[in-house]
């Protein structure tokens, strides 16, 4: 074997090369398809291309072995040019049981490459997935370029040599087998592997062993084997601008420009949160860098995390919390307390299916209307959403930058596709990321609580142990200026006033909206979130086709850049992708009094581009918007698009 | 409320006055509140700790307008949340004295997971509950303090739940510092505040509070002078618990209980009593006492030390620094792969 595996070199047979791929592995939920997902993303970030990934968990930790709700996937898309999503379809699927085949055949390109491991298509494997026949043999494959291997006994046979091991713990790593196969199909190095192994497995050398043998077997498999040398690729880097690079998701971006947001403001980070999915990473991830100072509190529920966080601002930290779903509701009450003592937190919202328990691995868009308006009286806070995953680092320092300037609170709206979804990320240096030194008032002289600063309405930061500024916070209304106790009914119209005024001159420095794609366009697609990159692709493919479409992308959602007006009503026809059923729409029509179109997709998937493309050939065709489920009347998705490779 | 005081120049010595705020105090005139808050301000003068280094912490309730009446910084926050807002001050800066002012309905009832959970951790937070058996500040509903049967404007055929003991739930939840005292007891409490601005970690003191309007009287029974010595016991650490006016009545253990024992009795004497023990690990005995309902045991029930939590997450921190070194932003931001495009 050894000698074999020296030979592995890059390009053995005539490779095709190809622009772009998309490649879904799926399986059990303890096939460790997250893994082989994880790493063949790094190994392609590394080298060199461009890609984007959709994890797809399910919500069970471990659903029943081989049913159809036990099975995650993982999907990517790399290219040798700029790519904004993870593919509408994927051109390669490897599955490993056949609930993995059930549920995800149907969205395999014609003639695309599946990979069975055949090892558990048998009668009761079968059976579960709700097959009669086999589908390997009934000629209901045919369509596709198939290749039925019993990855899990290859993978045995490659572990032969290991005594030390199990049969069962040899089995399972029939997944780094397939990594290695899918490595070969790619020509991607395996060196990437092969070193993560040797940390992972540090104190298990045995596995990490085990672990080796079935990368380098799968590789040298398709190396040695005649079928596969037709379907050998190669995907050439694709251009970037210099820097240094690597791979991010969109809850480790985040967690960073916290721990940014820490070291560029000089304050202290107080991270309160309550595990739920899928936010918790942020927690895992920050508990990590406790060497940055950061202090993490797992609270005894969603409602203290918050109310700690609102109690760590009083006290002069940096002051995050963090949910999801019904998370979300339950830190209402404590965010209206920080909007009334006008203190400066943070409350990261990862966006998941909902109302209720939802859809909590999926990801949906449904909570603008909420975190906007979901608090009790007129309590105006600043909300911001990023667009991709790497976005999540600079909007978490511009979360944290905006609270502490104007003592206010501000949501961050992540969601699940960010949140796990990885993109390739140019590596700022610490010096070039903005800096926000934090003064905090000392000055008795002429001190009030409630004196504002005229240009950005925001009160003075006082925090406890300061001399002679002694002071008390409270929920009970404010009097202006002097901060006491007032039941006045002019002064809380006043101070009603002055909270929302300090908020919207948030609008006086962000940046204006910047129009991307036709100057000359008939039809403009405006959106938030982490539609960015399936509107972006979903406009190329109708330019593809003459239809000259233009786009905006939303980050700053309350106060919104003054141009948002201007713009909506600019164009002929306005176009709104939301994943959930058109809360941006409502606040667009509300505000500016125009005819926005809404193009709604809330299944816990994001937008494919092809999806985008006919929302966009329908509206100017007149003709209705598709919209989800709805009765009678539909728009139709009749358009035909390639997969945009 | 803007301060009245310039900057604190390390006055020779602090008094009552200085944490007397500018705002009127606005209980009912006769109102139990009063009692403590000045007994506070007294004992928070003589501790030596600068004024800008106290917090008072309250959630929502007529107790808990404390805060505005006292001359430091304050936080009147949210109906049963002041323990969690406590524990983010806290854990933000250790080395305030963090006082949280709470009531039987804030506490116990729609805070009751927050103080649980402050008290297991043991933050260093001295929790007082004032326990009037009642809602005053809505106008007087039962709570979870009420005695089964109490007829109140929401329970106008007798409410039905069965009342918590506070001293019992705060030992179950692991509090290293439990106490009780009353309103009317100006020297007790106050000694019982100075115990607990002395204790690290989280203190939890029941004072038995007396709301004029709405529950007149819950405790007189206990706390009247002309009975009060037959029915309550203070507890000593150290010393046997003998009772009544006469110092003729103990608790004696009978079983798993406790009863009333009269001394010279059928042989009785101070050697059959219960001696106390504030300060044992094993909470069992504070949690006996805690049971005993007549007399009613006053003082304190524990005192044990712990690490307390905020202390420890610092400690953390540090210790991480110590192991891996100051946090590098550089070197974080690049993680363990990355690749260069020249
Ligand atoms: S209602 Fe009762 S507790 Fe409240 S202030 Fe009046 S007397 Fe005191």
């Amino acid at each position: 074997m050894t000698a074999q595996l020296d030979r592995l070199s890059p390009a053995p047979a005539k490779r095709q090369v190809l622009k772009s791929v998309t490649v879904r592995f799926a399986g059990d939920s303890g096939d460790g398809v997250q893994i082989t997902g994880g790493q063949f993303t790094n190994t392609t970030a590394i080298a060199g291309n461009d890609l984007a990934t959709l994890p797809d968990f399910p919500a069970e930790i471990r659903a029943p072995a081989g049913t159809l709700p036990g099975v995650s996937g993982f999907q990517i898309q790399f290219s040798s040019a700029d790519i904004h999503t993870p593919g509408d379809q994927p051109d390669v699927l490897v599955v490993f049981n056949p609930a993995a085949l059930k549920v995800h055949l149907g969205d395999l390109a014609p003639n695309g490459l599946l990979i069975c491991d055949t090892s558990q298509f048998d009668k009761a494997h079968l059976a579960k997935a709700g097959y009669t026949a086999n589908p390997l043999e009934d000629g209901s494959l045919t369509k596709f370029r198939l290749f039925p291997i019993n990855i899990t006994e290859k993978t045995l046979a490659a572990l032969r040599s290991l005594e030390s091991l199990s049969t069962r713990e040899k089995q399972r790593c029939k997944n780094f087998y397939a990594l290695g196969m899918a490595y070969w199909l790619f020509n991607r190095p395996i060196e990437t592997t092969l070193r993560w192994i040797e940390d992972k497995f540090k104190k298990e050398p045995d596995i990490a062993e085990a672990n080796v043998l079935a990368l380098k077997g799968g590789y040298a498999y398709c190396e040695m084997t005649d079928t596969f040398q037709a379907v050998a690729y190669e995907i050439p880097p694709a251009p970037t601008s210099k820097g240094t690079y690597r791979n991010l998701s969109g809850n480790q971006a985040l967690a960073m420009g916290l721990v940014a947001a820490s070291a560029r403001s000089g304050l202290p980070l107080f991270y309160g949160a309550y595990p739920i999915t899928p936010a918790s990473d942020i927690l895992h991830e920050l508990a990590r860098h406790k060497n940055f100072g950061v202090v993490t509190f797992q609270a005894e529920d969603e409602i203290a995390a918050a109310a700690a966080t609102v109690g760590a601002a009083f006290a002069g930290s940096l002051a995050v919390t963090s949910s999801a779903g019904p998370g979300i509701a339950l830190k209402s009450e404590a965010v209206s307390l920080a909007v009334m003592t006008e203190l400066p937190i943070v409350i990261v919202d990862v966006q998941r299916g909902g109302p209720s328990t939802g859809l909590p691995t999926k990801t949906e868009q449904a909570d603008l209307l909420f975190t906007l308006f979901g608090r009790h009286g007129e309590a105006p806070v600043c909300l911001l959403a990023p667009a991709t995953p790497g976005e999540c680092f600079q909007y978490a320092l511009e979360a944290c930058r905006i609270a502490v300037k104007y003592m206010t609170p501000v949501y961050l709206l992540s969601d699940g596709y960010l949140a796990n979804g990885a993109e390739p990320w140019r590596v700022p240096a610490a010096a070039e990321l903005p800096q926000f030194p934090v003064k905090f008032e000392t000055n008795p002289e002429g001190f009030h609580p409630y004196k504002r600063d005229p240009k950005t309405l925001s009160r003075p930061w006082a925090i406890p142990g300061t001399p002679g500024l002694e002071h008390r916070l409270g929920g009970i209304e404010k009097r202006e200026i002097t901060g006491n106790v007032s039941y006045d009914p002019e002064n809380h119209e006043r101070m009603s006033v002055l909270r929302r005024d300090k908020v919207n001159r948030i609008a006086e420095e962000i940046p204006l909206l910047e129009v991307e794609g036709d100057k000359d366009a008939e039809i403009l697609l405006i959106g938030w979130g982490s539609t960015y990159g399936a509107i972006r692709a979903g406009c190329e493919l109708v330019r593809a086709r003459g239809v000259k479409a233009a786009q905006v992308h939303l980050r700053h959602l309350h106060p919104m850049p003054k141009n948002v007006g201007a713009l909506v009503k600019k164009y002929k026809r306005v176009l709104c992708p939301e994943m959930n059923l058109g809360q941006l729409s409502v606040l667009l029509r509300a505000e500016h009094l125009v005819d926005v179109i809404s193009l709604n997709k809330i299944q816990g998937q994001p937008f494919k581009a092809r999806e985008i493309a006919a929302g966009i050939l329908n509206a100017l065709d007149g003709k209705p918007v598709k919209q989800p489920g709805a009765s009678g009347a539909q728009g139709e998705d009749n358009h035909e698009f390639d997969s945009g490779a | 409320m803007s301060s009245t005081a310039a900057p604190e120049t390390p006055k020779a010595k602090l008094t009552k006055a200085d944490f007397q705020s500018d705002q009127d105090v606005r209980w009912c005139p006769g109102c139990g509140d009063y009692a403590i808050l000045s007994a506070a301000q007294q004992v928070f003068a003589g501790l030596g700790i600068p004024r800008q280094n106290f917090v008072m912490v309250s959630g929502i309730g007529c107790s808990s307008r404390f805060p505005y009446y006292v001359n430091t910084y304050g936080f009147h926050t949210i109906h049963g949340r002041a323990p969690a807002v406590a524990t983010g001050i806290k854990m933000a800066n250790p080395e305030l004295q963090v006082w949280l002012i709470t009531g039987d309905g804030d506490a116990l009832s729609i805070g009751g997971n927050h103080l649980m959970h402050a008290l297991r951790r043991n933050v260093d937070l001295k929790i007082l509950l004032f326990n009037n058996r009642i809602y005053g500040l809505t106008k007087g509903q039962y709570s979870p303090t009420s005695e089964v049967g109490k007829v109140t404007k929401s329970t106008p055929f007798g409410s039905l739940d069965h009342p918590v003991n506070p001293i019992s739930l705060a030992l179950a939840c692991e509090a290293t510092f439990v106490a009780r005292t009353a309103d009317i007891y100006q020297q007790h409490l106050q000694e019982t505040l100075k115990a607990a601005a002395a204790h690290k970690g989280s203190v939890f003191i029941e004072i038995l509070q007396n709301c004029i309007i709405f529950n007149d009287g819950a405790f007189k029974d206990v706390t009247d002078r002309a009975i009060r010595d037959d029915k309550q016991v203070l507890l000593e650490h150290g010393r046997p618990l003998i009772f009544g006016k006469g110092h003729d009545k103990g608790l004696r253990f009978n079983g798993l209980d406790v009863e009333v024992v009269q001394l010279g009795k059928d042989g009785v004497t101070e050697k059959d009593l219960i001696v106390h023990d504030a300060y044992a690990e094993n909470q069992t005995l504070a949690y006996l006492l805690s049971r005993v309902e007549n007399p009613v045991p006053m003082g304190l029930f524990r005192n044990v030390t712990r690490p307390s939590f905020e202390q420890r997450a610092h400690a953390q921190v540090d210790e991480t620094i110590k192991k891996y070194g100051k946090g590098d932003l550089d070197k974080l931001l690049k993680g363990k792969e990355t690749w260069t495009v020249n």
